[in-house]
């Protein structure tokens, strides 16, 4: 059995007075990719920063690749490396993530942080803005950027790096349908690759083309796991976790009722 | 129009602005294509040989050279005049109009009815400041006009300027553009439920509380801002990647800016 990549045992964490993570256990296999589903404010994004050691639990444990990952480890230089090397984080407001002047410049940073050599960082960056189609932008400043453009540029400052592990926050939150579409070809075309993905989201549409395996968030608990196509059939654990809605609609035959239903397009 | 739709007008003229600054920076003109190093210690050296000079004339000459410049650069002198020579022109009028009546000499002419006499001193005084003043203005707005500001930013390490002083500096740029935004989207909020002008008091206090949402606003985003910064590798040390190379132009200009800078010192002495 692989260690696994993120091994989360009985992990608390609190905002102020506010619960975001009770006892959480979960287990993450090299390789795979995840979808931590959850209604808004289950906890999903907060568990995200806990696995790139942006903050901490309270109590409970969380290890990567075997090792303890807490903040004293983190102030090793050599591990602190190798962590942000193999780990990258996509957030889900993308305003957060670009804060240099240009395109060019944010996409280098992780890169110059990590110490590459100039030269070396000029070629990645390039060779990064070509495979995202994004080299038009390089000199442009992120508040010139659609949301769609912003989005490509996080992703392309995160995989400049080339990491193992890649933690997507949200990645189609707020992009048009072509954006969203665009986004979810790219998170398949990681499938059978040696990336580790986990991706969090409410948009149960999407679940079966980018993961593998769900895990289903409620009040910062880990409620079910399994299989997308098993999970998205068990409508009333939907329900119950705010995944799913019931709303008024009209059938053909205009009767008009409401009753909870996930969306579909069948072909 | 009211309090609300003045501001909101003001921070589109000021985005407008930004992107003006940004589009002229990618023209062909002369400064355009010289490297930011170079216009930084050239425009410089010449700010701070007419800053030094005692004669008008020199001073002049020096603003001269700014008019050429920006002549060059495909600046126009109707958006230098609205945007720099009116608003110094003013301000610094102000504060130099108490000079000619307060700085004691030989009296020129005396003001109508109030009988108050000017002096040949006191308006030179003022003269030095307003003109000084306008060429330095001039000759840093040609800069910024004519340069990306991020590159403006690098371009200051070559005069020592520490590399965290420059990151944060266009962090700080990056995002007033965001938070003008938001100032913008709260404002417009309370323009679509507003009736009529608002009273003082009510402007005021809500001047004050737009002022406490960004600034709470501001405060959140730092913190998600650095987490970001963290994630990528930052540890405190800040490394940026400069990608600025010197042609035969460069040189060339730089030598006339030391020799322009080095003819309005030696002039104005």
């Amino acid at each position: 059995m692989p260690v696994p990549v993120f091994d989360v045992r009985e992990v608390s964490f609190r905002y102020h007075q506010v619960t975001a993570l009770d006892r959480l256990s979960l287990a993450i296999e090299p390789g795979k990719r995840v979808a931590l589903l959850g209604a808004n404010g289950s906890g999903k994004s907060t568990l995200l920063r806990i696995l790139d050691g942006l903050v901490f639990p309270e109590k409970g444990l969380v290890t990567f690749c075997g090792e303890s990952l807490t903040e004293d480890r983190l102030q090793d230089p050599d591990f602190a490396y190798e962590f942000r090397r193999r780990v990258g984080l996509v957030f889900q407001n993308p305003d957060t993530q670009l804060f240099s002047p240009t395109v060019f410049d944010e996409v280098a940073f992780g890169p110059l942080q990590l110490q590459w050599p100039k030269e070396k960082v000029r070629s990645r960056v390039e060779q990064m803005l070509e495979v995202m189609k994004i080299s038009h932008l390089k000199d442009r400043s992120p508040h010139h950027l659609s949301t769609g453009e912003k989005k490509h540029v996080t992703l392309a400052s995160v995989l400049v790096l080339d990491p193992e592990v890649l933690l997507l926050d949200e990645p189609t939150a707020a992009l048009d349908p072509k954006s969203a579409s665009q986004m979810v070809d790219f998170l398949i075309g990681l499938r059978g690759g040696a990336k580790t993905v986990v991706t969090t989201t409410h948009d149960l549409d999407i679940v079966e083309d980018v993961a593998d395996h769900c895990f289903v968030f409620q009040s910062g608990r880990v409620v079910a796991e399994g299989a997308p196509a098993d999970l998205l059939r068990a409508t009333s654990l939907l329900e119950q976790t705010n995944l799913v809605h019931a709303h008024r609609h009209v059938h053909p035959s205009g009767e008009i009722h409401s009753h909870p239903h996930l969306h579909s397009h069948q072909h | 129009m009211n309090f609300v739709e003045r501001t909101l007008s003001s921070f589109v003229n000021a985005m407008e602005r930004a992107l003006y600054a940004e589009e002229h920076a990618k023209a062909d003109g002369l400064l355009q294509r010289l490297d930011p190093r170079i216009k930084v210690i050239g425009i410089l050296l010449v700010v701070i040989a007419a800053a030094m000079a005692h004669k008008l004339w020199v001073i002049g000459a020096a603003f001269a050279i700014a008019l050429i410049l920006a002549v060059s650069s495909r600046v126009s002198l109707a958006i230098l005049t609205k945007r720099v020579w009116l608003p110094v022109l003013l301000f610094t009028g102000i504060i130099a109009l108490p000079a000619p009546l307060v700085i004691s000499g030989r009296e020129v002419w005396r003001l109508p009815w109030l009988g108050w006499p000017l002096t040949a001193q006191g308006l030179a005084s003022a003269s030095y400041l307003v003109t000084r003043v306008e060429t330095a203005a001039t000759l840093s707005v040609l800069l910024i006009l004519c340069t990306p500001w991020s590159h403006v930013l690098k371009a200051l390490r070559v005069l020592g300027v520490p590399v965290l002083f420059v990151v944060i500096l266009g962090m700080a740029y990056r995002y007033i553009f965001l938070l003008l935004e938001s100032a913008h989207d709260m404002l417009e909020s309370r323009r679509s439920r507003m009736v009529g002008e608002l009273p003082g008091p009510e402007r005021r206090r809500l001047a004050a509380a737009s002022v406490g949402v960004l600034m709470s606003k501001t405060l959140q985003m730092s913190g998600d801002v650095y987490s970001a910064m963290l994630a990528r590798g930052f540890r405190g040390e800040v490394y940026v990647l400069d990608d600025f190379k010197t042609a035969r132009l460069d040189w060339i200009m730089l030598a006339v800016f030391v020799a322009l800078a080095s003819g309005v010192f030696y002039c104005g002495r």
